[in-house]
């Protein structure tokens, strides 16, 4: 039986993959201006070479990223798994889940099922990349889309909006990373899928 | 014990199975090192990835892509926010690609502008002539490619009508700018004739200081700073593509805010 799906794995590895791009060109970019002075990213895990490369970088990317991410919400949506992997969550589920997975008694024997925290984690990224999807294009455009830029508080605003965005997104990803290590077999998982 | 497990099939076959997962396990060992090796190398070897000449030609595709969806979300009807005097960001920044004490000096008395190209009617130009033309002016925000953004106040002729005056083919397709300090810039015909886009004589009510790019600065609300020329000497109205200084470079082209 297949626990992932085709299409699951394959969004999924492309949205890694566009992530990383993003992220680390966006570094380059942010160096170019920091918005926080003590905050500068060293330039050996930036990609780009130079403001103008990391943009190209970025600005390619991002294609990648909104049309992978559209496809996967709209297959989550259409075949169910959202609603059936997902769902139902309480906030009660997310706290009894969260201090049993503290205390090391949360198991990861099925891994059909996800327990609340990993629910919970895994909503919160997609609503994340919503997130770094809007005000990255109140960024980019400004002028284009008043609405998103008013939405954002402002073209100034919309960078600090984006720049905590990238960092949920790469919390979650340092999470993700070291869950994946503690239950090596959730990797073949989303590679062979079973 | 062993020979009760070999006695009966299911068993025996069980473990023939294990033993070739077994097998197997150092092949998917492996492929997992390897997954972790490739994405090390891609991490360590950043800058030779941009170092390649095809990828390097596939982000320049793309960046112009980038141009033709610009061009289609450019609304020429819809005008960049304006800000009240209050709001303007004291002292605006100086910024350039290179240092003030390289600001070119213009001298106003021999200065002329010239427009040229696809035009029929004023090719030469004199500061006084501009002055005497219409003037307005806006307190708008300019956002650098860098990303910091500054609110200033700037006051000039409406580009569009300078354009009319010179009898330009606005169905053309580029409007380059060659400038004093050997900066160049072009913009699409659209953005051109934007009632916002200005050519200032003024900054903040006085004439535009050298620093901030006299005589004469474009001001386009609507785009990145670096598509902004200031000392401009030179216009051209073309329908080939004229490129710029930062724009050769890399610098996506429309450059659009």
């Amino acid at each position: 039986m297949q626990i992932q799906p085709l299409w699951l794995r394959i969004t999924h590895w492309l949205n890694a993959f566009a992530v990383l791009i993003m992220v680390t060109s966006g570094w380059q970019i942010y160096n170019a201006s920091p918005i926080f002075r003590s905050i500068v990213f060293p330039s050996a895990i930036t990609l780009g070479g130079w403001l103008g490369g990391a943009l190209q970088w970025h600005f390619a990317a991002m294609w990648l990223l909104v049309a992978n991410f559209i496809v996967y919400v709209a297959m989550n949506v259409f075949t169910g798994r959202l609603r059936r992997r997902m769902f139902p969550l309480s906030i009660r589920s997310i706290v009894t889940d969260a201090f049993a997975a503290l205390r090391g008694k949360l198991g990861h024997d099925d891994l059909t099922h996800y327990n609340a925290v990993q629910k919970f984690a895994y909503l919160a990224v997609i609503v994340d990349i919503v997130i770094v999807i809007l005000s990255g294009l109140a960024v980019w455009k400004s002028v284009q889309f008043p609405l998103l830029r008013t939405l954002m508080g402002g073209y100034d605003e919309a960078r600090v909006v984006h720049f905590f965005g990238m960092s949920f997104l790469v919390a979650f990803f340092v999470v993700h990373v070291v869950m994946v290590a503690l239950v090596p077999r959730s990797l073949v998982m989303m590679i062979r899928g079973r | 014990m062993s020979l009760k497990l070999f006695k009966s099939r299911p068993d025996a076959e069980l473990i023939i199975k294990d033993a070739a997962k077994e097998l197997k396990a150092p092949a998917r060992r492996l492929f997992g090192k390897r997954i972790l090796s490739l994405g090390g190398l891609a991490m360590l070897s950043g800058c030779n990835i941009t170092d390649d000449k095809s990828i390097n030609a596939m982000l320049r595709r793309i960046s112009s892509f980038n141009d033709d969806v610009q061009a289609l979300l450019f609304d020429p009807a819809r005008l960049a926010p304006t800000y009240p005097e209050s709001m303007i960001t004291r002292p605006f920044p100086f910024n350039a690609f290179y240092d003030i004490d390289e600001v070119p000096e213009v001298d106003p008395s021999t200065y002329k502008l010239e427009i040229g190209g696809l035009v029929k009617g004023k090719r030469v130009w004199t500061l006084d002539e501009l002055h005497a033309m219409p003037q307005e002016s806006q307190v708008t925000r300019h956002i650098c490619i860098e990303g910091w953004s500054a609110i200033g106040k700037w006051g000039g002729v409406r580009f569009a009508h300078v354009l009319a005056r010179a009898g330009a083919d606005t169905s053309a397709k580029y409007v380059a700018f060659h400038c004093a300090d050997n900066y160049s810039t072009s913009i699409d015909m659209p953005t051109a004739l934007h009632a916002q886009t200005l050519l200032t004589l003024t900054y903040d009510g006085q004439i535009l200081p050298p620093k901030y790019g006299f005589p004469m600065k474009l001001r386009m609300p609507t785009k990145l700073g670096y598509k902004n020329p200031k000392h401009i000497v030179a216009i051209t109205v073309t329908n080939d593509y004229p490129g710029g200084y930062w724009e050769n470079q890399g610098y996506n082209w429309f450059g659009g805010s």
